[in-house]
């Protein structure tokens, strides 16, 4: 870690995406949501803390400028519905703050930084039934590390990263992180 | 966080306030349609109560079911107890029937620490005798800061919140409980009592304390009545409930020399007309029906830090 507390390019590792790079892959995505879903009508984003939680409002943000068209942006905290609660001492819980209009009938676009085991993605879904009946559920990730343990795959990705088991990928981002990247590291390094 | 939950001094700032964020975040789930959360799924609380309690027991007996955990009440009334069962053996038999927390109510002070000896699951103390009842106060401190610290929300402790306990401190394990908590998230608390219901080492206790309720009114920001417990009083403490309730009851009259912010908690059951006034306990400022509320939000999130991680590890012995 850097003396910021926040990994620095290089030293914690190699930035596999810069801050332009990633306001592409967002801009892109934003896109192909509104493709997708017929202009984004019924659409509702929902980002999984900590960072799904900004990256959902950067892509309401877009489809707002794009269509003109205001998106329900909330966010949905899965820790209660984890499969490996029992594997750590327990952890403080993240936001659950839904839309006012809910997700019954609409489409639900989950949004995540990192696709990795799909356990995350797994406990959303679950969390989702308890809150109401969506007519769909999509996912979109800025990124897809690989090394699924589940059936599960984002309907929008930003970038595909092959990685090793071994390697961490960290996604700062400005709103938590103080600047926007993408870096991947040896767990041996320090992190 | 600690094992077990016996006293309120086991929690320090940052487990107590671990605890309000995470009622914070449970809250909603009472608005939800599904008011069930899978998270302690196949996990077993027992409800032991030797007291007679009718908000403490439902309370827990909720927390623990919307976290999906299995509940088993045990009353000391129609069970082995009335036999002359001994606390210890109540205990081994629910270590052999697998209990992973025991809540435990009981009259005797200490009965929750000494059944934290026996019992290898955790121990919640859910009120032993005049000692503690650590639950009721997490759920005052998480009814003021919902109040009064709205705005900061997450992290925030009650930092400069003045709070008047009035009554009987002498046999209140909530009065003792909420005196620790309290004061570790930074409230300044006042004792208001007659000489004769305060303890005797309450010089010790981080608080101050008054004799005369009327010069702490105007200047509290919260006051938390309590009640007269009757069952207790084996002496004459005051010469008569009358005058009891004309030196230290909140009527109307003293209730207008309030601030205008300020809110009256009162943990149940109330003797109206006793410690407090009726259109006291009804008016807008009662906090008392969103502390019941509360107590089950709060209540599911000592259970899921309790419960809800990883075991743990065996104290060596």
């Amino acid at each position: 870690m850097g003396a910021t507390g926040y990994p620095v390019a290089g030293r914690d590792g190699l930035a596999v995406l810069d801050a332009d790079e990633i306001r592409r892959a967002l801009t892109r995505i934003a896109h192909e949501i509104l493709e997708r879903t017929h202009g984004g009508d019924e659409v509702v984003l929902l980002g999984i803390p900590t960072r799904g939680v900004p990256l959902a409002r950067r892509l309401a943000a877009r489809i707002g400028e794009f269509e003109g068209l205001e998106v329900p942006c909330g966010s949905l905290d899965v820790t209660m519905h984890r499969d490996d609660l029992r594997l750590r001492p327990a952890r403080a819980l993240g936001r659950t703050d839904l839309p006012p209009s809910g997700v019954d009938g609409k489409t639900v676009v989950l949004v995540d930084d990192v696709l990795y085991s799909g356990r995350t993605v797994r406990a959303a879904l679950d969390a989702l039934t308890d809150l109401g009946r969506p007519r769909a559920v999509q996912l979109a990730v800025l990124v897809d590390r690989g090394h699924r343990e589940l059936p599960i795959r984002a309907d929008y990705v930003g970038k595909n990263l092959p990685t090793s088991q071994r390697e961490v990928v960290h996604v700062l981002l400005a709103e938590v992180d103080a600047q926007d990247a993408v870096m991947i590291s040896d767990e041996g390094q320090p992190s | 966080m600690k094992r077990h939950l016996i006293s309120a001094a086991d929690l320090s700032r940052g487990d107590a306030l671990l605890i309000l964020d995470t009622a914070e975040e449970l809250a909603s789930l009472a608005d939800r349609p599904i008011k069930k959360l899978p998270t302690l799924r196949g996990r077993t609380v027992v409800n032991l109560f030797f007291e007679d309690s009718t908000r403490t027991r439902i309370s827990f007996e909720a927390a623990a079911k919307r976290l999906s955990a299995d509940v088993i009440n045990f009353s000391a009334k129609g069970s082995s107890v009335a036999k002359g069962e001994s606390l210890k053996d109540t205990a081994l038999t629910l270590e052999a029937m697998g209990a992973d927390a025991v809540v435990i109510r009981h009259s005797a002070s200490g009965a929750a620490h000494r059944l934290a000896g026996w019992v290898r699951g955790s121990v919640v103390n859910a009120g032993d005798g005049t000692h503690e009842h650590p639950t009721q106060a997490l759920l005052d401190a998480f009814t003021i800061r919902r109040k009064l610290r709205a705005a900061s929300g997450r992290g925030a402790g009650l930092d400069g919140i003045r709070v008047t306990i009035v009554g009987d401190v002498l046999h209140s394990r909530v009065a003792r409980s909420n005196v620790l908590l309290l004061s570790t998230l930074g409230a300044e608390v006042t004792l208001a009592a007659p000489p004769t219901l305060l303890p005797l080492a309450v010089d010790t206790w981080p608080c101050a304390v008054s004799y005369d309720l009327d010069t702490a009114l105007p200047k509290s920001d919260v006051v938390m009545m309590l009640r007269v417990q009757q069952e207790r009083m084996t002496d004459a403490y005051f010469p008569s409930v009358r005058e009891y309730s004309r030196r230290y009851g909140l009527d109307t009259a003293r209730m207008a020399r309030l601030p205008d912010h300020a809110i009256v908690l009162h943990p149940g059951p109330m003797n109206r007309g006793v410690e407090i006034a009726a259109e006291v306990a009804d008016s807008a400022r009662s906090m008392i029906v969103e502390q019941v509320a509360n107590g089950v939000t709060t209540r599911m999130a000592v259970l899921y830090l309790l419960l809800g991680g990883t075991e743990f590890p065996e104290v060596a012995s």
